[in-house]
Formats: structure tokens, C-alpha cells, sequence
């Protein structure tokens, strides 16, 4: 039979400024996207406060001050070297690893029967806790859909559950709602109620020729892994990206051409170096830009896809294209808030189609590409870039409350008094 | 002495550190440049980290465990992987802030030694709110 245990780190952006931060065990804390816009971590305190995940951090300044809430911009870097840390953990305990997302794995404990995988868990829980400081909480099932399932479960029981052994599974499923199964989005979440179908166990229930006519192949796999069977396997090998995108939202709004055309020509740098360091080309090139919906300003957003004449990875020829576009969409009199760009129409470098009018020196732009994104692997990002994409970019993403970079920067480790 | 502190000049265990090693002996004082010698490279990240998962870097401030030649400003390698032993060197959380001491686990007792005349040893009774962050394997400091 096969087995899968998910581990999913609770919340994992708050849990990470926990550990080198010991003050804020008990307290209310929250953690700020991009721009200390909307929040994206919060925990089980500032929950209990009645503060919903994605909420404008704004609306809630009053509730802030009144409890007293923590909060923390984000630190990407320092989130993403604890997630390595848990990952690199997690692999002494199965052959097989997926890392799902920066906070969740599957392992696969197929052929673990031996073992009483409660314990298992248990014993995971408490070696990812030791090594990293992070809780975690692990759920093990059948199928990967169940095994989501038996994560939630865990976490409101002692951090690791086991469906597989549990005795009373119709109870259990039909107290999870339907828009909490994997894969069932808002969507067809709605469809299903109007059905009458609200619960895990009504949707594993339901006809298969029904599922099928309403949520395809996809839906019918996820009602088959609610009866145990597992259709979803283990992707140790993520699957080839589908596009690229480099999009943030600015510090200040942008009110102007020339500081537009920067932060699109900077986007477009960088989603070119990502696009270089994973072997591929892009023949369709997409860039759009928007004014901030939360906001009174008169609102106006806008995309626009162009075609390359030949995939490409040259950061030049993606540049022209970009701000041709972004060119074409600008309107002045609004104040915007976001921008971005997507390479898409990938194909791996060595698979170009060639062009019959193509004139440009491709061998001569690859060596310049090379040498531009060695330099900034070692003397740090932006080192040599575009003039295009500006050099006081005044429209830079704003972290005003982010803590240090405990593992990542020499300069900022934790400090430790000995007094 | 229960702690060896090994003291080192300070690497930058950014990148692997890597010097040549030769296996076979030198005669005199005059290694031969040749490459045919050169069997391995030494990794200081090898030899000072055992589990990259668990350790952690911390800065110093203060001089409480001076005896054990932790002096301010230096490098302490923590691997929170190794369990606390008796006269284990620890990174402990007290009243939310870290620390460094010396663990003392006798009949069943718990206590928190300094490295430092002028420090008393502190009692932890299992109530209190104390925590070991992790087990200083190392010091880093730099001459």
C-alpha cells in the first residue's frame, strides 16, 4: 500500500523570526508582503485576533497598536534558508522527498507498515523541532489528497496524525469542508454546494460520470484519491516551468515614463537571468502594469503579449521588446502600483527554432550574457546591469520592518550577550 | 576541562575553503609545486560543520565566558542537532534573550555555569522558562 506523509511547517514565515527572536514566543505577530502590503504570515495569537490571511495590513492599524501585534516585513532570504534547513532535514527519514512549497514536503513512507508511523511522525516532528527550531506538523495517509487532510488534523491534535490506522474516517472527512480538499478550488467548490456536496466525504461520494462531466479528469483523480487510492505521485523532479515572471509592486508609486520604463527594464533583467540560469528561451514576451485597487486614484491596468521573431535569452533583445511594450500601455495621469514581466513560449537553448531574416550575432550575445551573469554571482546581484533599468531606482520594493539576515549575512548573525 | 576550545583564525566559511593537502612527506621545508602531490583538498566547512541542517552561526557580546576562551566579538559554531551533555558549552534562552554558559547535569540537577570568576552559577529549577537553543561546538576568534 502505498503511504505519504506530509510535513508542512506551521506557520512557517512567523515561526522563522521565532527562532532567533525568543521575545516574541506568546505574543501576536504577523508578517508583511512585498511592500508591508497585505499579510502573509500570522500567528496562532494574531489569528486568535481575528486578523485574516491577505488582509491590507492597513485596515488593521488600530488592532496592531491596540494588541500590541508584532510585525515583521518579510525576509525572503532568511525564509528560504530555513526552508533548505528543514528540507535537508526531513531527507533522513525517506528515501523520497517532494518539496511541495518553501513550508511543505511529501515523503513517501511506502513499505514503512513496520513502524507505528503515529510515532514516525512523532519522531519527525521532534528532530525537524530540534535541528531547524521549527514546529512542524505531520500528516500521514494513503493517498496525497488524504494525507493533506490528516496534516490539518494534526495540527489541531499533537502535531502528527495518522489517517491510515483511523478507525472512524467517515466522521473525520465529513467534518472537513469541501473547499479544504487539495485541488478543489473556489470555483468548483461553489458548483459542488450547489449540489448539495459541502463535505470531503459528500465529494467522495459523488458519481464518478458526474465528477467527471463537471470537473474533468483532474476532479475525478481527487475524489479517487479520497477513497484511498492514490493517483498522485511523488514529483521529485519539478515539471519544466510553463513561464517566467518577475513582477513586484513599487516602494512609491510611479507617476512617470522614465521611471516606468526602469522598473520594467530591471524586471526584464532579471527575469531574463532566471530564464538563463534554467537553459531556456522565450518566444512570447508579456509585460502589464496597474494603479493600486485599494486605493481612491482613478484605476487603470493593461497587458500586452508580444511575439519574438526567435526564442531567445538575450537580455538586450528581451529589453527592446519589453519596452516596446510597456511603451505602448503607458498612459500618463495615473499613479501605478505594480508592474511586471513574463517570458513565456519556453524552449530549451538548444531547440531555437532558426530565422531566415535573423541577423543577430547570437555567439557574440551569448559569451556577453555569460560573463554579465557570472559577475553578478560574485559581487552580488545588479553588479553590472542595464542603464536602462535606471540607477537611483527611487521605485525599489520597500521592506521597512525586516529583521536581520541571522543566516545568511556575516553581518548580521544573532547576536548572544554573555553577561 | 571538559570543553576543548579550538581557536582558529577566522576563516570565511562563506564559500569552501579549501587548502591543498599533501599526503606524502616534505622533506625539507620546501614543498614541490608539482600537482602530481596534491591528493585532496582540506574543507574547514568540513572539518568545523557536521550537520549544515542544524548549525548556526552567532556573534558574541560580553565576557562571562572568558575562562573558556570565548572572549566579545567572536564566532561560535552552534550544531543544535547534538544533545546537551554535561559540561556541555549551550546557547540557552533566558527570559527571551540568548546566552552562552556551561550546561552542569548532576543527581538530577540542573545548572548554569560561567566562565568567569565574577559570575555566580545559576540554578534552573524546571519551571523556570529556559531553553536550550543548541551546543556550541566551536569558537571563531581571530588573532
Amino acid at each position: 500500500m502505498p503511504l505519504f506523509a506530509l510535513v508542512d511547517c506551521n506557520n512557517f514565515y512567523v515561526s522563522c523570526e521565532r527562532v532567533f527572536n525568543p521575545k516574541l514566543a506568546g505574543k501576536p505577530v504577523i508578517v508583511l508582503g512585498n511592500n508591508d502590503g497585505i499579510v502573509v504570515a500570522r500567528s496562532n495569537e494574531a489569528k486568535a485576533l481575528g486578523i485574516p490571511m491577505g488582509a491590507p495590513a492597513f485596515k488593521y492599524r488600530d488592532l496592531i497598536r491596540q494588541h500590541d501585534i508584532q510585525v515583521f516585513s518579510s525576509n525572503y532570504a532568511l525564509y528560504g534558508d530555513m526552508s533548505q534547513r528543514v528540507m535537508e532535514t526531513l531527507q533522513q527519514f525517506s528515501p523520497e522527498l517532494e518539496v511541495y512549497s518553501i513550508d511543505e514536503a511529501f515523503l513517501n513512507l511506502s513499505g514503512f507498515t513496520h513502524t507505528n508511523l503515529t510515532d514516525y511522525g512523532r519522531t519527525i516532528r521532534s528532530t525537524v523541532r530540534q535541528w531547524t527550531g521549527l514546529p512542524v506538523s505531520v500528516g500521514i495517509a494513503e493517498t496525497k489528497t488524504l494525507a493533506k487532510i490528516a496534516n490539518h488534523v494534526a495540527k489541531k491534535a499533537d502535531g502528527a496524525f495518522d489517517l491510515s490506522v483511523w478507525q472512524d474516517r467517515d466522521s473525520l472527512l465529513a467534518g472537513v469542508p469541501v473547499e479544504e480538499v487539495w485541488g478543489i478550488g473556489p470555483n468548483h467548490a461553489r458548483r459542488l454546494k450547489l449540489y448539495g456536496i459541502t463535505t470531503a466525504l459528500g465529494l467522495r461520494g459523488a458519481d464518478d460520470h458526474w465528477i467527471r462531466k463537471q470537473m474533468g479528469v483532474v476532479g475525478l483523480r481527487t475524489v479517487q484519491e479520497l477513497r484511498g487510492i492514490s493517483c498522485l505521485a511523488l514529483e521529485q523532479c519539478p515539471p519544466p516551468k510553463q513561464g517566467i515572471t518577475c513582477s513586484r509592486a513599487f516602494g512609491k508609486p510611479i507617476t512617470t515614463l522614465t521611471e516606468m520604463r526602469e522598473a520594467v527594464a530591471a524586471y526584464t533583467a532579471r527575469a531574463a537571468e532566471k530564464l538563463r540560469g534554467e537553459q531556456l528561451a522565450a518566444s512570447v514576451l508579456t509585460v502589464f502594469l496597474t494603479t493600486n485597487p485599494f486605493k481612491d486614484d482613478p484605476q487603470y491596468s493593461n497587458t500586452l503579449t508580444l511575439r519574438l521573431p526567435v526564442a531567445t535569452d538575450a537580455t538586450p533583445e528581451l529589453l527592446r521588446v519589453a519596452l516596446q511594450g510597456i511603451e505602448a500601455i503607458y498612459r500618463d495621469e495615473y499613479r501605478y502600483k505594480k508592474a511586471g514581466v513574463m517570458l513565456l513560449g519556453l524552449v530549451p537553448v538548444g531547440q531555437v527554432q532558426a530565422n531566415l531574416f535573423d541577423h543577430a550575432d547570437r555567439e557574440r550575445s551569448k559569451r556577453l550574457m555569460k560573463a554579465v551573469d557570472s559577475m553578478n554571482v560574485r559581487y552580488g546581484a545588479d553588479t553590472v546591469r542595464c542603464a536602462a533599468s535606471g540607477l537611483t531606482q527611487h521605485w525599489r520594493t520597500k521592506f521597512t520592518k525586516r529583521s536581520s539576515g541571522y543566516t545568511t549575512d556575516w553581518h548580521e548573525l544573532p547576536l548572544v550577550h554573555v553577561n | 576541562m571538559t570543553t576543548k576550545v579550538v581557536v582558529v583564525s577566522a576563516p570565511d566559511l562563506s564559500t569552501a575553503f579549501k587548502l591543498p593537502i599533501f599526503l606524502e612527506r616534505v622533506p625539507a621545508g620546501f614543498p614541490s609545486p608539482a600537482g602530481d602531490y596534491m591528493e585532496g583538498k582540506l574543507d574547514l566547512n568540513q572539518h568545523l560543520v557536521k550537520h549544515p541542517a542544524a548549525t548556526f552561526f552567532v556573534r558574541v557580546t560580553g565576557d562571562s565566558m572568558i575562562e573558556k576562551g570565548i572572549h566579545s566579538g567572536d564566532l561560535l559554531i552552534v550544531d543544535r542537532s547534538l544533545d546537551p551533555k554535561d559540561g556541555s558549552i549551550v546557547i540557552v534562552v533566558l527570559d527571551g534573550e540568548h546566552t552562552v554558559k556551561q550546561l552542569e547535569k548532576r543527581k538530577g540537577k540542573l545548572r548554569l555555569l560561567s566562565a568567569n570568576k565574577n559570575y555566580e552559577p545559576m540554578e534552573v529549577s524546571e519551571r523556570q522558562s529556559f531553553e536550550i537553543w543548541g551546543v556550541v561546538t566551536n569558537v571563531i576568534h581571530p588573532l
